[in-house]
């Protein structure tokens, strides 16, 4: 029956419900898996040849100053009796014998210094303790900041005032002057609670550097908070902090799970690009002699150390000199490369 | 305009009230006290000298008393260096060390703003890599660094310049030029980038439409807008400074104001700690206030709150 459908009938048409060809479905098909936050970063990470190679050069100290300190056959404070002063691959007299006798000695490849230990392990210890100052002072930094400038920026208003004047007195306090003294300071609380059980691993690291970490922390959050709470001033207003507001969540909650979290990419170019500035900060104390205590070393304190030698032994300058300016030039190169990959509004 | 300034005024003074107090309390809470270190002192000579500078008494009167001193520009005696007055070191050392500082700013603005002009003016050539290069290296050098690795070859290895203190004119090379090289750096990074925000601006092309010369286009329009992020620098530049002075200090052996800073934090010298500190800590803090005044000034743009 070939009966011209009536135009008003509310019958549907059947043609419309065959199942659709290959040929159609074709059009539907996802091409390309859709670009997230982290994979747009990183594509643009990955293509920025400067900050791939300063990043490659992190991950190499990294494994230098970490993890090569485990398996190398000499350890920072142990002390060659008769070797003391060697030149970049020299051997003691008593070394010599030895290995006329059969052994095989590991050289020193740096030398070693006026107590004989051997250079190259002090100089990547000294990187150990650097980055290490370094990367848990930004961490520390990262987690008052974030949580000063979110709750500041959050709830405006009068909190937001009081919250950011006191900010604002201590970015004008001249910070080296406080970090030297909170630094001596702070040194003999520390010492008595690591005799306290369940803070042994204060004297693992050393009350020094526990103390800079302490100091650090406490100076520097400032710029993030300022960073942060401009941020998340931005963001509250977006339409998902209403929604979530009206399917009330609890403020710790927007701000935590919704503010953030959408700020993550900003908190990640700051804080490593402020690894970079505690390290300088560190060797800079360290080369006073006010940073970690003796005998760990670190980069600072060996190349103060060295000028005392200066004529004889400049290698034992060059090699902590080297490697701290390697550091720093890797960081801020990386940290320039995360900028631009992950906050491309922050590129100045 | 007045009312910015007298605020920006008043919280420069909370500020140096704030460092005043912190470096007090901070510095009594270090334990053993100055006379500690020296040898054969009976507990009765020891109550006397506390007795003599005012340690005895509870910590609190101590802050009045000290507070009530320095609003009258006494700093107390220093407990080392006997007979010398903490305002005497400092009246002595002082000019030392702003000496060798403001040559380093003058250096560096003069070494920094030209280099940083000339690369954005010639983005993507050779010459503006190799000053981005030579920028991007000076900034990852401490201070520590540039001083002892110049000290090595100068004086050294070619002996061509004097390696301690500060005689002869010749002297001040190495200390200046070792404090310059980061601000140095960092200024002609700041510059390019702003050089090359001014150079795309309209009335650049303006000013080239109606046959403004070049040379007095750089100078009369883009300079001067350019140069604005550099004034704010300035502040943050002099703090740098001074802590670059402690090191430059230290390694050339010059008798400046950082120096007696640093060598008086192991004496545990009180007056002479909390005079120094409190002294660089206003002077920054001063010198912060004129550059935010100064900026103000020269920014007929930026609104006053």
């Amino acid at each position: 029956m070939d009966k011209k459908k009536n135009p008003l009938s509310l019958q549907l048409n059947v043609d419309d419900f065959v199942p659709a060809t290959a040929d159609e479905k074709e059009s539907l098909v996802i091409m390309r898996e859709s670009v997230g936050f982290w994979k747009d970063g990183l594509r643009r990470f990955k293509r920025n040849k400067i900050a791939m190679t300063a990043f490659t050069v992190v991950m190499i100290i990294v494994v230098l100053a970490f993890i090569v300190p485990a398996f190398y056959p000499y350890a920072y404070e142990e002390q060659v009796k008769g070797s003391e002063r060697l030149g970049i691959m020299e051997y003691s007299a008593k070394e010599i014998q030895r290995m006329e006798a059969g052994e095989s000695i590991f050289p020193h490849i740096l030398g070693t210094d006026q107590n004989g230990r051997d250079y190259t392990i002090r100089v990547l210890v000294g990187a150990r303790v650097s980055m290490t100052v370094g990367i848990v002072a930004s961490l520390l930094i990262l987690l008052i900041g974030s949580v000063y400038g979110a709750v500041a920026g959050y709830f405006g208003g009068k909190v937001d005032m009081v919250m950011m004047r006191i900010v604002d007195v201590l970015y004008t306090i001249p910070d080296v002057l406080i970090i030297i003294l909170l630094a001596q300071v702070l040194k003999f609380p520390l010492q008595n609670l690591s005799n306290v059980p369940g803070f042994g691993w204060i004297t693992a690291l050393g009350p020094n550097m526990v103390s800079m970490f302490l100091v650090f922390a406490l100076l520097y959050w400032v710029g993030m908070a300022r960073i942060v709470r401009g941020q998340i001033m931005v963001l509250k207003q977006n339409e998902y902090v209403t929604a979530a507001k009206a399917l009330g969540a609890s403020n710790g909650r927007i701000i935590k799970r919704h503010l953030i979290t959408n700020c993550i990419g900003t908190l990640i170019v700051t804080t490593t690009l402020q690894i970079p500035s505690s390290i300088f900060t560190e060797s800079f104390l360290s080369f006073l002699g006010l940073g970690v205590q003796a005998p760990m070393p670190s980069l600072g304190s060996l190349a103060s150390d060295a000028l005392n030698g200066l004529q004889t032994y400049p290698e034992k300058l060059f090699a902590p000199a080297f490697m701290i300016f390697v550091i720093i030039l890797s960081f801020n190169l990386l940290g320039d490369g995360l900028r631009d990959a992950f906050d491309p509004k922050m590129k100045k | 305009m007045a009312k910015y300034i007298i605020k920006r005024i008043l919280f420069g003074v909370l500020t140096a009230f704030v460092v005043a107090t912190l470096t007090f309390f901070i510095m009594n809470l270090v334990p053993g006290g100055p006379f500690l270190s020296e040898k054969a002192v009976t507990p009765q000579a020891q109550a006397a000298m506390e007795a003599k500078y005012g340690l005895d008494k509870p910590l609190f009167v101590q802050y009045l008393t000290y507070m009530g001193d320095i609003l009258q520009g006494d700093m107390g005696m220093s407990l080392k260096k006997r007979g010398f007055t903490v305002n005497d070191i400092i009246r002595n050392k002082f000019p030392v060390s702003a000496r060798l500082g403001g040559m380093a700013v003058l250096l560096s603005v003069l070494i920094g703003v030209p280099l940083g002009s000339i690369a954005a003016y010639n983005r993507g050539k050779v010459i503006d890599n190799i000053i981005i290069v030579f920028s991007t290296a000076g900034i990852a050098i401490p201070t520590f660094l540039s001083s002892t690795l110049m000290m090595y070859f100068l004086s050294v290895k070619l002996k061509l310049l004097p390696s301690l203190g500060l005689t002869t004119p010749a002297s001040y090379i190495m200390p200046v030029l070792a404090l310059s090289l980061y601000p140095a750096s960092y200024i002609s990074r700041l510059m390019r980038s702003s050089m090359l925000d001014v150079i795309g601006q309209d009335y650049m092309r303006t000013a080239r439409a109606k046959g403004v010369s070049t040379f007095k286009s750089i100078f009369k329009h883009a300079l001067r807008n350019a140069i604005l992020p550099v004034v704010t620098y300035l502040g943050p530049l002099l703090a740098y400074l001074m802590t670059g002075s402690f090191i430059v200090e230290k390694i050339f052996t010059i008798p400046g104001l950082g120096h007696e800073f640093v060598s008086a934090i192991p004496s545990r010298d009180y007056p002479l700690i909390m005079g120094t500190t409190i002294f660089l800590a206003c002077f920054i803090i001063l010198m912060n206030v004129v550059v935010d005044i100064a900026y103000a000034f020269i920014d007929p743009r930026i609104k006053l709150k």
